[in-house]
């Protein structure tokens, strides 16, 4: 079994490719490495927003549905947060390689681990969203004759998009940060460019690796941010 | 391995761990037959440098966010510092911090430390300073108005209420270190994150025995700064708890519909 | 099926011995409530905080549950409902209004309608409608919340709680939350409105001055839920009860009995009217007949002058010779309070009282006004009888010289 969990030293990357040689050598920040070399990126950033995409997807679903749940029955609510919360100090790195026994290597482990990182975050702001939408609101909703359920789609979650959005933010933000810690999984993305000594030293790699992630979890925030917005048209109406 | 389906899985799984767990006890063969690997000996010595490492960087990270933090909340000013910290520090990956840290200034225990450092304090900078902005204003000048001086205001009033906030900060700022400090040997450094980064030498055994410790070591740290976060809370604030319960059956007219 | 909710007859609103009993509580929040509300009356629930009034309100579209005893609307009790289509077929209005801040006016007045599955195309239509009734823009409706002044939400809440045309209402200290000058308005919009529609209402409020203003009926209850007195506003005025009752209506019951009586509702004194030139022996005999020994000098139109002085009396035909000019001059649609406080603001015992042209009718006195504060009850209209008739004689507010 252990042949095939070795990670790959450079992840099969070849740094001596272009660019000028003695700055490469240096593990110096060489543009025209960087001109020659871009194009090796780009698979990595797309298997890493891959794996943000679908495992947030995924935990996004699952976490607004407990949250629904635990709205509903509060008893839930204790323990799932101390679950949610505990899972989520455990370190992405650990979690990675706790999920192989069970999972194998590669996507599967990488992204049921970020799934479960979210939980927390989303599960909170989908409870604290519920719970802070005003008491009027919930009476004026039943008062008019709303089954729960209705009240529950065309009141409750509609006022507590925006809280729930926050989430999902963090959540997205948190992720990006976290797959780069997949390529433990197996699951590549942009980190395996950088859990790698050889690569780790190299300005022009550190430069376009790390730029890329953190320049993705701000593209993705102002994604859910517009998205939020698009949702939201109530809220930017001030007032006339 | 998948022809067995579910059962033979879960048996293989429960075997990685079980020899996950002694490779934390006895020392074993490194994957190339040429060293031995693992024992308490072994990974005692990386938890000692994990926790090193780790702690050292919270504690300067304290040391130089929390004064800072309770001046400017105290003043009431930098908010936009304050809050921008955490956004930050949320937005750019760890992983990306200790690549910048390593490339640019080098390896080693000063460097992987300082990293951390940076790591640690957007956390404790921010809930201190929130945490000192919500002591109710009130409060602080009827001090005043009695005669504390400013520094009398921060220590005995402002940094005792704010104190649970403070402490949430740490044990995030704490949980993020410990699991950071898993990349010390990209740094140089050796930490629980040997055997993970070194699976050639260690085996894929050594690094599930590495991932147990790290686990149980954040599990265990965060959960003693939860105690100390409840412990810190001063009396009369937790009864808040029970108010809030009142609180459900109180204002009949913003309480839900009650129907059967 | 929605489509036949164009039911717009109001049903009668029957308490029977009804007792809630919140769990853990010493005492029952109501207890024994037993009182019917007549088709197309307000009732207002009135009380000291705490007392039991939106509980008792509550109970009728069954955000509470009654521990005991039954609610009637036409006759059918809400036990036998499902909770969630009676609740559809009740308008009801709360204190914090509780527009949804995300959807915009008409959505927010069609929520019952598209419950009920009314087509895009006539929930729109009634949303328009309803915004005219309550005298709103029609530039309102695709607005939000957020979007209006506090008197306009209310507005919306009442239409949203229209939407359906429903028999019966319910209203939790509709005006509560806005400020005096608005809410008499307000006040006055609604009860012009209820001239018309004719609900059945129950209308909670703590303030006895809104009670004894909007209801047709005022129900008084006590801390620990119990009925004190169930009564129209000027009997529960004239006889309270008890002297719980007494005390909540306050000392100046007798003042707040004039605000339910306009000046054409009294026996007013007859006066003797002259113009100049008159004979002056036909004045006589008539002053002589009048209830006022003087004679009140008029012009061409029969509009109040000037209170003939003895001088003018003296020639042969009357001259214009007055003792002191006609103030102040009150208007047959005064209510009594504003009527008498003219008279104390100009200090006069009495003054002429004038129909819709200006015309004297009679005259009024303070002799008059504390007759009528110990007339009978029965006599006293309630309050949609007196909305009705303001709306009937609005046109007389254009030449009235003292409406406000
Ligand atoms: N959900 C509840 N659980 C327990 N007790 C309640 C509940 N709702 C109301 N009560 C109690 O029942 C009594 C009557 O309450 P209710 O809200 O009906 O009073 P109210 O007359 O409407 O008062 P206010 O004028 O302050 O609105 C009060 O003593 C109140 O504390
Ligand atoms: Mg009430």
């Amino acid at each position: 079994m252990s042949a095939a969990l070795v990670i790959a030293q450079s992840g099969g990357f070849v740094r001596e490719r272009g660019g000028d040689a003695s700055c490469v050598a240096n593990d110096g920040f060489c543009p025209t490495w960087i001109a020659d070399n871009l194009d090796r990126y780009w698979t990595p950033l797309l298997e890493h927003l891959y794996l943000v995409v679908v495992s947030v997807g995924i935990g996004f679903a699952i976490a607004f549905s407990l949250g629904l749940l635990a709205h509903r029955q509060r008893w839930l609510i204790a323990p799932l947060t101390g679950v949610t919360s505990a899972l989520y100090t455990i370190p992405s790195i650990a979690m990675f390689f706790l999920l192989q026994p069970l999972l194998g290597r590669g996507n599967a482990p990488a992204i049921v681990g970020l799934a479960i990182y979210t939980q927390v975050i989303i599960f909170r702001n989908v409870i604290t969203g519920l719970a802070n939408v005003p008491g009027e609101m919930v009476d004026a909703a039943s008062g008019m004759g709303m089954t729960k359920n209705q009240r529950l789609f065309r009141v409750e979650v509609p006022l507590a998009v925006p809280e729930i959005l926050a989430g999902l933010r963090i959540a997205v933000a948190t992720t990006v940060g976290l797959a780069a810690f997949a390529a433990f999984a197996g699951a590549g993305g942009l980190g395996q460019k950088l859990i790698v000594a050889s690569l780790i030293t190299f300005k022009s790699n550190v430069v376009v690796a790390g730029g890329m992630v953190t320049l993705l979890a701000a593209a993705l925030d102002l994604a859910v941010l517009g998205f939020q917005r698009l949702l939201t048209p109530w809220r930017r109406a001030v007032a006339a | 391995m998948a022809q067995g389906g579910g059962g033979v899985i879960l048996a293989s799984a429960l075997t990685d761990f079980t020899d996950g767990v002694r490779f934390i006890f006895q020392a074993r063969e490194s994957s190339a037959g040429t060293v031995q690997v693992g024992g308490l000996n072994e990974v005692g010595h990386m938890a000692g440098n994990h926790l090193l490492v780790s702690s050292l960087a919270v504690a300067i990270a304290i040391a130089v966010a929390l004064p800072i933090a309770l001046v400017l909340g105290h003043k009431g000013r930098g908010e936009f510092i304050a809050v921008s910290t955490s956004n930050i520090g949320r937005a750019v990956p760890s992983l990306a911090i200790i690549a910048f840290f390593v490339a640019f200034l080098g390896t080693g225990f000063t460097n992987l430390c300082f990293a951390l450092i940076l790591l640690a304090v957007p956390p404790i900078l921010t809930n201190t300073y929130v945490a000192v902005r919500q002591v109710d204003r009130d409060l602080v000048d009827a001090a005043r108005g009695q005669g504390l001086s400013e520094g009398q205001i921060i220590r005995t009033i402002e940094l005792p209420l704010a104190l649970p906030t403070i402490f949430g900060g740490i044990r995030l700022s704490s949980v993020n270190v410990l699991a950071t400090a898993i990349i010390g040997p990209l740094a140089g450094y050796e930490t629980l994150g040997t055997p993970i980064l070194s699976l050639n030498v260690y085996g894929f055994t050594g690094a599930i025995g590495a991932a147990i410790v790290v686990a149980l070591m954040t599990l265990v740290a965060d959960a003693g700064f939860a105690g100390v976060q409840r412990l810190s809370t001063p009396k009369g604030l937790k009864v808040v708890k029970g108010d809030r319960r009142r609180m459900r059956f109180r204002p009949p007219s913003q309480r839900s519909a009650q129907s059967p | 099926m929605g489509e036949s909710s164009g039911r717009s007859s109001a049903e009668t609103i029957e308490f029977r011995d009804v007792t809630k009993q919140y769990p853990g509580g010493s005492e029952p929040a109501v207890d024994g409530l037993s009182l019917e509300v007549p088709a197309g009356e307000i009732c207002v629930l009135v009380g000291p905080s705490g007392c039991g009034k939106t509980t008792a309100m509550r109970m009728v579209n069954r955000m509470i549950d009654m521990t005991s005893g039954d609610i009637l609307l036409g006759g059918r009790s809400v036990r036998d409902r499902k909770p969630e289509e009676l609740r559809r077929e009740i308008g009801y209005v709360i204190q914090q209004i509780g527009l949804f801040p995300h959807r915009t006016i008409a959505d927010n007045i069609s929520t019952v309608p598209s419950l009920l599955g009314w087509s895009k195309a006539r929930m729109s239509e009634r949303a328009d409608e309803l915004l005219e009734l309550v005298g709103l823009p029609r530039e309102m409706r695709d607005r939000y919340p957020s979007q209006l002044s506090g008197g306009q939400r209310q507005r919306v809440g009442v239409a949203r709680a229209l939407a359906v045309d429903p028999p019966v209402m319910l209203m939790d200290e509709p005006f509560g939350a806005i400020d005096p000058i608005n809410r008499e308005r307000l006040q006055n919009e609604f009860l012009r409105l209820q001239a018309e529609l004719r609900k059945t209402i129950v209308f909670v409020t703590h303030d006895i001055d809104e009670a004894i203003k909007m209801g047709d009926r005022i129900a008084v209850m006590q801390v620990g839920g119990k009925l004190a007195q169930f009564a129209p506003p000027a009997e529960l005025l004239m006889a309270p009860a008890s002297p719980f009752v007494e005390d909540f209506v306050g000392a100046d019951r007798a003042l707040k009995r004039l605000a339910l009586q306009r000046v054409r509702d009294i026996d007013l004194w007859t006066v003797a009217t002259c113009r100049t030139g008159e004979p002056t022996a036909g004045v006589r005999e008539r002053t002589a007949e009048a209830d006022l020994d003087i004679a009140l000098l008029v012009d061409e139109h029969q509009r109040p002058v000037g209170w003939l002085s003895e001088r003018g009396l003296t020639g042969e035909r009357i001259r214009s010779e007055l003792r002191s000019p006609a103030d102040p001059v009150v208007d047959l649609d005064d209510i009594l309070r504003d009527a008498l406080s003219d008279l104390l603001a100009s200090e006069s015992m009495y003054g002429p009282v004038v129909g819709a042209q200006g015309e004297v009718v009679g005259v009024l006195s303070m002799q008059v006004i504390s007759q009528a504060v110990g007339s009978a009850p029965s006599e006293v209209p309630g309050a949609t009888e007196l909305a009705a008739s303001e709306h009937v004689n609005g046109a007389g507010d254009a030449t009235g010289p003292d409406e406000e």
